[in-house]
């Protein structure tokens, strides 16, 4: 901008002396259309570990809608980048596919890439990490207890024989298609920690995502161990503390059914 | 080049760590000697020497849990399904207490018997009498069709969104209609 100015000074310098008065200046600037600002309140849960003693709170912070991206993350990255810096949230691909990003956004667990600003600005937006889960800082929440009960499910292929040819492990058409609906689950998340038995059961009960990608293995038509992933859930607590309330289904951002997936389970464990 | 640099490096460790002996050994020994002698500077890369499974359990104690139950959005599926364990321990609840009072009652001298019972809700005014039963007969039908609801789950029928949300309200519509068709009866 300042270099601009300077040259325009220069040419208006160089100008001829006599010009009428009514004729444009280099100094006029196209009139900005005025906007009306959408100033939206956003009110984010806090808590620093650093003063572990001091209770989580709500801050709330003011963002014009104009100015800001269309999505939950948007305004999230602009309140660290303009506001508050130490606003603390995990995120990384802005466009769904990681999972980093899923909180809960006015009441509701969601990926906060995949979620509009509601704008409507005389309602508030309430930002909270997700439900029933330990807080390390802010919207950071510990999923190390979530990783451990994937790992137990031995998410893999087993296999004990080989194919006749040594190549890959073949499935028909119909059989791959069983797996749609299943593999495309990301792990965020969001199922889990919107479920009322998983809040008061997580420590022994798997929970909706866990056991969409239980099933997704018990239905895989190349794995061998079905009837060692089947006898590992059969008891009462990894599986039978759903009671079908179908929240996992509600709230999950990529469309999938966990719901489905448990009854299905249940339905081959009662077989 | 390399040489110089080494040198250079294990006096500024050694000038960091060791201020004393840096004093003494510039007055006395040369760089060199220094840069070789048996000044070798063991530094652990963390500052806690804390076992890292310990410091996690620590971390958990003090951690708090994200609220739950109280910012979660109301919504019909989780709401209906708390209404029908609610509704479950109050039906079941009440049989058995009036069960166990109706075999009590010669003993203790009360009159739950049905003659006293109708006699009862006979003296009653009509208001009364079908808000009373309204109350009894409410969670019944509304417990008996979200069974139904329930054994349709369970046998992996109705499980998408659209299908849920819809028959969750119908529920509530039938139960609340029922209830109070029994009450005018």
């Amino acid at each position: 901008m300042a270099s601009l100015r300077t040259t325009s000074r220069l040419f208006a310098a160089s100008r001829p002396m006599f010009r009428p008065a009514f004729a444009r200046t280099y100094a006029t600037v196209e009139p900005t259309p005025t906007v009306q600002p959408k100033i939206k309140t956003f009110k984010v849960y806090r808590w620093n570990p650093d003063h572990p003693s001091e209770k989580p709170q709500m801050q709330s912070y003011e963002l014009d809608l104009n100015k800001t991206g269309p999505m939950m993350l948007d305004a999230l990255i602009r309140i660290k980048n303009e506001l508050d810096p130490t606003l603390t949230f995990r995120r990384s691909c802005r466009e769904g596919i990681c999972g980093s990003c899923a909180m809960n956004i006015d009441g509701v667990n969601t990926l906060a890439c995949l979620c509009r600003i509601p704008t409507d600005t005389k309602t508030e937006s309430r930002i909270y990490p997700l439900p029933h889960t330990y807080v390390v800082k802010d919207l950071v929440p510990d999923l190390t207890h979530f990783y451990k009960q994937y790992k137990s499910i031995k998410p893999y292929l087993q296999r004990d024989t080989h194919t006749a040819d040594g190549l890959e492990n073949r499935q028909s058409p119909e059989d791959r298609r069983k797996l749609d609906g299943l593999y495309e689950c990301i792990l965020c998340a969001c199922c889990s920690t919107s479920c009322p038995s998983y809040w008061w059961n997580s420590e022994e009960y798997l929970g909706p995502a866990i056991l969409l990608q239980s099933f997704r293995w018990l239905i895989d038509s190349r794995d061998e161990r079905t009837a060692e992933r089947k006898a590992a859930l059969d008891n009462s607590m990894s599986v039978y503390r759903c009671h079908t309330i179908l929240n996992c289904t509600r709230t999950c951002p990529k469309g999938l059914n966990p719901g489905r997936a448990i009854a299905e389970i249940k339905k081959m464990l009662a077989v | 080049m390399f040489s110089q640099k080494l040198a250079q490096q294990s006096l500024r460790r050694l000038a960091v760590q060791q201020p004393l002996a840096m004093r003494s050994s510039m007055m006395g020994a040369s760089p060199v000697a220094v840069a070789l002698s048996k000044n070798i500077q063991t530094r652990q890369v963390t500052s806690n020497t804390q076992d890292p499974n310990e410091i996690l359990v620590q971390q958990r104690l003090r951690r708090p849990v994200a609220p739950h139950l109280s910012i979660y959005r109301p919504q019909i599926g989780w709401i209906g399904s708390s209404l029908h364990r609610i509704t479950g321990v109050a039906l079941s609840g009440t049989l058995y207490l009036w069960a166990t009072a109706y075999l009590a009652s010669p003993a203790l001298g009360w009159h739950i018997e049905s003659a006293s019972m109708v006699a009862a809700m006979g003296a009653l005014p009509f208001a009364a009498k079908v808000a009373l039963k309204t109350t009894l007969a409410l969670p019944f039908t509304y417990h008996c069709m979200n069974g139904i609801r329930h054994l349709m789950w369970d046998l992996g029928r109705g499980l998408t969104n659209p299908v849920i949300i819809k028959t969750g309200w119908t529920v509530i519509g039938l139960s609340v209609a029922s209830a109070v068709g029994l009450a005018l009866i």
